[in-house]
């Protein structure tokens, strides 16, 4: 396994049109890491220059300590999962799974394997560790069965985990995926990231991977990279992330239901916005003029009618079994939603009081950048 | 089946009837004796559609009378025409493929008029490009050798490289880049991922270009002179000259069927992949 270094990583395409600026990331050896953020961000951009399929413009790359701006892909020693699997369909599972194996074997002349019988020994025994790989790569997927199947014959479910066998079989110093979830159905993505992650365990490879799914992000990686308009915003493991997110993008990107916003101004050790008043943490760190002021909703908790520190309009009220979303609007128009619970009695349209901790409180400055204040 | 599209089958049936009557009147023809023959093809003795008696030794004695030795005329002139298609077939299918591969992924400066002009060349009529594609041959001392029938297939077509460039356009991009991470050069992807997936538009290719060039009678007639350089078309027309008269219809009729019957047989074989395939390179999916 390699580590993998992108220092001043940058891409501009013909036009002038930039998709990636100066992003620098250093994936450890074994380590996780998620790329993730909005549709146009630059993530798949980033995942496919480390590929070697997009091209570098700016900025080193480097696998294992080797510079690779302008090595060939098949040269750079990595795997990628795509999106639609990308199976060769005239191929058996058996065929797609040992390709990248017979494309880099050492015996692999037909002609000498004809007419020297000290190649055709060695060719062989090569045969023999190929088809151990194969047979390995499947077993550990489960894909056993279906080896000698065309892609055609199988479900998206059973042909992912071709994808992915197709990476593991060559043993590669880097996984690359590029959205590989975003095919399946609901509770087959959910089976298959926990079967990834498993994976991960096992073999200890160093992955990176790609998607606009914070929460696959956040279950998936041991460190994520947050992207957007082609920067990053953060890099931190997802507990960081969620808990001091760096600006208002993250916060708001990261989480569900999204962060609650509140425009407002501190003076002294008081938040005031409109119809807001809140006392803040007296031992936090201390923020003065305007800021917006963010909450989790999973962090805003019903109270006794009066008792709370926040009074809003319960606007509808969504059960999902475990829990319940309320969306709710402040007197001065700004929405809330607040994650609690079933079992309190609430009723649409009437107000409600809500509590919550100071030390749960998020300031980032109200300029366009809303960078973290505290 | 409703009444009304059973009717749709009466002007099918009878179409299918004048194209087949040509052919069955040849095969018919080609088993009668010299007389009869001779006879029903000036209308004298009627038509023949079922012969009473088939001499199926019409045959041998036809093809063993092709050219100027016994046996030896006809015998070229099979191995002339095999060699012609079966060269031209298989050239055709690597040089058109891997033009259109070019036209459809690789990207680079001048792709879009250089395309337009490679389809704005099938506009032409092979007569304009007859007299100097000849001085052309003629420079280079290729005339009266099967080169010039050969070697423009090694420079692709025109129509098979728009019909590989149309098909290779729809298959995913991503294929052909886990085929680069895989290890495929270009060369290798082309042969190990792109060919096998473009079968349909190979057998369209193959069928087309073997008919064609089977059939052909003006390359052959220009560029070869030899009688044991000719392919079959130029030496059934030598035979017809020679043997055209109202006595040896029935030989020429046989040599007829000979000729055409690998065209006939490669149809049959082929026409699950050709109907395949011409669906599938007209419609995107």
């Amino acid at each position: 396994m390699a580590t993998v270094e992108l220092k001043g990583i940058g891409k501009v395409y013909e036009g002038g049109v930039r998709a990636v600026q100066d992003v620098n990331l250093a994936v450890a050896d074994g380590e996780f890491v998620v790329l993730v953020g909005p549709s146009g961000c630059g993530k798949s951009t980033t995942l496919r220059m480390v590929a070697g399929l997009e091209e570098i413009t700016e900025g080193s790359l480097t696998i294992d300590g080797r510079l690779v701006n302008d090595v060939p892909p098949r040269d750079r020693d990595i795997a990628m999962v795509f999106q639609n699997y990308a199976l060769y369909p005239h191929m058996s599972v058996r065929q797609n799974l040992s390709f990248g194996l017979e494309r880099r074997r050492s015996y692999g002349s037909a002609i000498r394997r004809l007419v020297d019988s000290g190649y055709r020994a060695k060719a062989r025994g090569e045969d023999g560790e190929i088809a151990a790989r194969v047979a390995d790569a499947a077993q550990t997927l489960g894909i056993t069965p279906y080896l000698d199947r065309k892609p055609r014959a199988l479900s998206g479910g059973q042909r992912q985990r071709v994808a992915v066998g197709r990476a593991l079989v060559r043993d590669p110093k880097v996984f690359l995926f590029d959205e590989p979830l975003s095919n399946l159905d609901a509770k087959l993505r959910m089976e298959t990231r926990t079967e990834l992650k498993a994976l991960h365990r096992q073999t200890r490879a160093t992955m990176m991977y790609v998607t606009h799914d914070q929460e696959e992000a956040m279950t998936l990686g041991d460190r994520l990279v947050v992207m957007k308009d082609g920067v990053v915003q953060q890099c931190a493991d997802p507990v960081t992330i969620y808990e001091r997110p760096a600006n208002r993008f993250v916060a708001s990107f990261v989480g569900t239901p999204t962060m609650n916003f509140i425009e407002g101004e501190v003076r002294g050790d008081t938040f005031r916005a409109p119809s807001v008043e809140l006392r803040m943490d007296p031992t936090g760190p201390r923020v003065s003029g305007p800021v917006v002021l963010g909450i989790r909703p999973d962090r805003l908790r019903p109270a006794g009618a009066g008792t709370g520190r926040l009074r809003a309009q319960l606007r509808v009220l969504e059960h999902l079994g475990d829990r319940v979303d309320l969306a709710l609007m402040l007197d001065c128009g700004t929405p809330l939603v607040c994650r609690t619970a079933p079992g309190a009695h609430l009723r649409e349209g009437e107000p409600i009081d809500l509590d919550l901790d100071p030390a749960d409180l998020h300031f980032f400055a109200a300029d366009e950048q809303g960078l973290r204040l505290a | 089946m409703n009444r009304a599209s059973r009717w749709v089958y009466v002007p099918l049936v009878l179409g299918a009837v004048a194209m087949l009557f040509p052919l069955w009147w040849m095969v018919a023809l080609s088993l009668e004796t010299a007389e009869r023959a001779g006879a029903a093809t000036v209308g004298a003795g009627g038509m023949v559609l079922w012969p009473d008696d088939a001499q199926w030794s019409n045959y041998p004695e036809a093809l063993a009378q092709v050219g100027s030795e016994r046996w030896t005329g006809f015998l070229d002139a099979m191995a002339n025409s095999i060699v012609v298609t079966v060269v031209t077939v298989v050239a055709t299918i690597l040089s058109s493929s891997l033009v259109g591969f070019g036209f459809a992924r690789m990207r680079f400066r001048g792709r879009g008029p250089l395309f337009t002009l490679m389809l704005a060349t099938m506009m032409l009529p092979p007569q304009v490009t007859m007299i100097p594609l000849f001085l052309l041959f003629r420079g280079l001392g290729w005339v009266d050798s099967l080169l010039p029938l050969i070697v423009p297939a090694f420079f692709g077509n025109a129509f098979f490289i728009f019909m590989f460039r149309q098909f290779i356009a729809q298959i995913p991009e991503a294929l052909f880049e886990a085929a680069r991470i895989d290890g495929c050069s270009v060369l290798g992807l082309w042969w190990r991922i792109l060919l096998p997936m473009c079968m349909p538009v190979v057998a369209i290719t193959a069928v087309f270009t073997f008919i064609f060039v089977w059939n052909d009678f003006m390359s052959p007639l220009i560029y070869l002179h030899s009688d044991d350089q000719a392919t079959l078309a130029v030496a059934l027309n030598a035979f017809r000259n020679q043997y055209g008269g109202l006595e040896a219809v029935h030989y020429l009729m046989a040599v007829s069927v000979v000729t055409m019957l690998p065209c006939i047989l490669l149809f049959f074989v082929a026409q699950k992949q050709l109907v395949d395939g011409l669906g599938k390179g007209a419609v995107k999916g």
